[in-house]
């Protein structure tokens, strides 16, 4: 689905991600690595916050420059995510962007509300939700825009328990294919695929059993 | 606070078109102060309390809308209280209370959204080079993040008073200032994501 074709990040005359070749199709990619690796510029560069320096991003195939009309992406702090006052504004403040009809608007945000078992929390305000009701109003925020891949950015750093296994289970019913960077090595154990992230180079890209191990060892040692 | 004063109902109060309720709110507070009538302030009294009514609302909303301004109302009872007598200083301070009730009443009833619509819908004619759409999403975000804002305060606050440097404002508002700052860049580029503008 997303194609990575000979990309390069630099900033500031740092390179923060060198040369990176991949072809995405997996339904459930994970992306590990440690802190100031390139993990979170590898992923802002899904949805067009972050452009190559050189290289290109192709989405099936095109080089596109409307990534964000695609690719959802979910951040670590909902609440830097959530710019509305209550759930349901919130909602429809990126359907609103892409001008769709206010019934349209209703008829999306009742829908995924209802799928993520939010509806009770449609006129609640923002603010005073809990850690894990914000984290599943970020992610219905995204899922309203009907993205064709989701890309999550340590979804679970901010969460309890509780609020993980269910943010797990809820990701693992999710149709969407996504793609997660996490330090939580159990939320990506039964991925499709994990790509290890080092120095702005992927080192390690294939199933969980194969990387996870090698991951800890390196940390470890 | 501003960010939670809408109260959630179905009242023809709620569902009524904000610009509306603003102008009338103007109307109202407009003849309130036109005609300094204790007839006239009755009326008025007797018209915000049951709009209260209507909207669904209790008499403890009614004293949240009075309640920050309350020191303020006891300066001016002192003040009229020596200038005027007791009698004035009696009307002056309830004609303040109705007018902070009914201003409140248009909050209570009016989602954030709705009045960025309203303000949206008054910017229609504005010159093309206002930016109207952001001015909206300004408004809202003002909305948003005061709680946010006052949250890290309170972190912070609580954080340097461990410390033992409560009174400190430097150690007070520098982490506040960068942590504030921080949010911005990350808000701005969750804004982008999920809209399709750049």
């Amino acid at each position: 689905m997303i194609q990575f074709d000979r990309v390069t990040v630099a900033k500031e005359g740092r390179t923060i991600l060198s040369e990176i070749s991949l072809d995405l199709s997996e339904h459930r990619i994970g992306v590990i690595g440690n802190n100031g690796s390139g993990k979170s510029t590898f992923l802002r560069l899904f949805n067009g916050l972050e452009r190559p320096t050189t290289g290109r991003v192709c989405y099936k195939g095109e080089d596109k420059t409307d990534l964000r009309q695609h690719v959802g992406f979910v951040f670590q702090n909902p609440d830097n995510q959530i710019v509305f006052p209550m759930v349901d504004e919130d909602l429809a403040f990126g359907l609103k962007a892409r001008k769709l009809s206010k019934p349209e608007i209703k008829t999306r945000i009742d829908a995924v509300l209802t799928e993520l078992s939010l509806t009770h929390l449609r006129e609640r305000l923002t603010h005073q939700l809990s850690g894990g009701e914000k984290q599943m109003v970020a992610l219905a925020g995204v899922l309203v825009t009907r993205p064709d891949l989701i890309v999550f950015d340590e979804p679970t750093t901010l969460l309890d328990l509780r609020n993980k296994l269910r943010f797990m289970s809820v990701l693992d019913a999710l149709p969407h294919p996504a793609v997660v960077v996490s330090h939580d090595l159990d939320l990506l154990a039964g991925f499709d695929r994990i790509l290890h992230i080092e120095d702005g180079h992927i080192i390690a890209d294939g199933a969980p059993d194969v990387v996870i191990p090698a991951y800890i060892a390196r940390s470890t040692c | 606070m501003l960010t939670e004063l809408y109260v959630v109902g179905q009242s023809p109060l709620h569902l009524a078109p904000p610009a509306l309720k603003l102008g009338l709110l103007f109307v109202y507070c407009t003849l309130l102060f036109v005609i300094p009538h204790p007839g006239v302030l009755a009326i008025g009294a007797a018209v915000v309390t049951f709009g209260y009514a209507l909207a669904g609302l209790k008499a403890s909303h009614a004293v949240m809308a009075v309640r920050p301004a309350f020191y303020i109302l006891v300066i001016i009872f002192a003040v009229q209280l020596w200038l005027e007598g007791p009698g004035m200083a009696a009307y002056i301070v309830a004609r303040f209370a109705c007018l902070l009730m009914a201003a409140s009443l248009v909050t209570f009833t009016t989602k954030a959204s709705e009045f960025i619509d309203g303000i949206l819908a008054a910017l229609t004619y504005a010159p093309a080079w206002v930016p109207k759409a952001k001015i909206a999403l300004a408004m809202s975000l003002v909305w948003r993040f005061i709680p946010m804002v006052r949250g890290i305060f309170d972190e912070v606050r609580e954080a340097q008073s461990a410390r033992g440097l409560g009174r400190n404002m430097t150690a007070l508002f520098v982490p506040i200032i960068v942590r504030t700052l921080k949010s911005a860049d990350e808000i701005s580029e969750a804004i982008h994501a999920r809209s399709l503008e750049d």
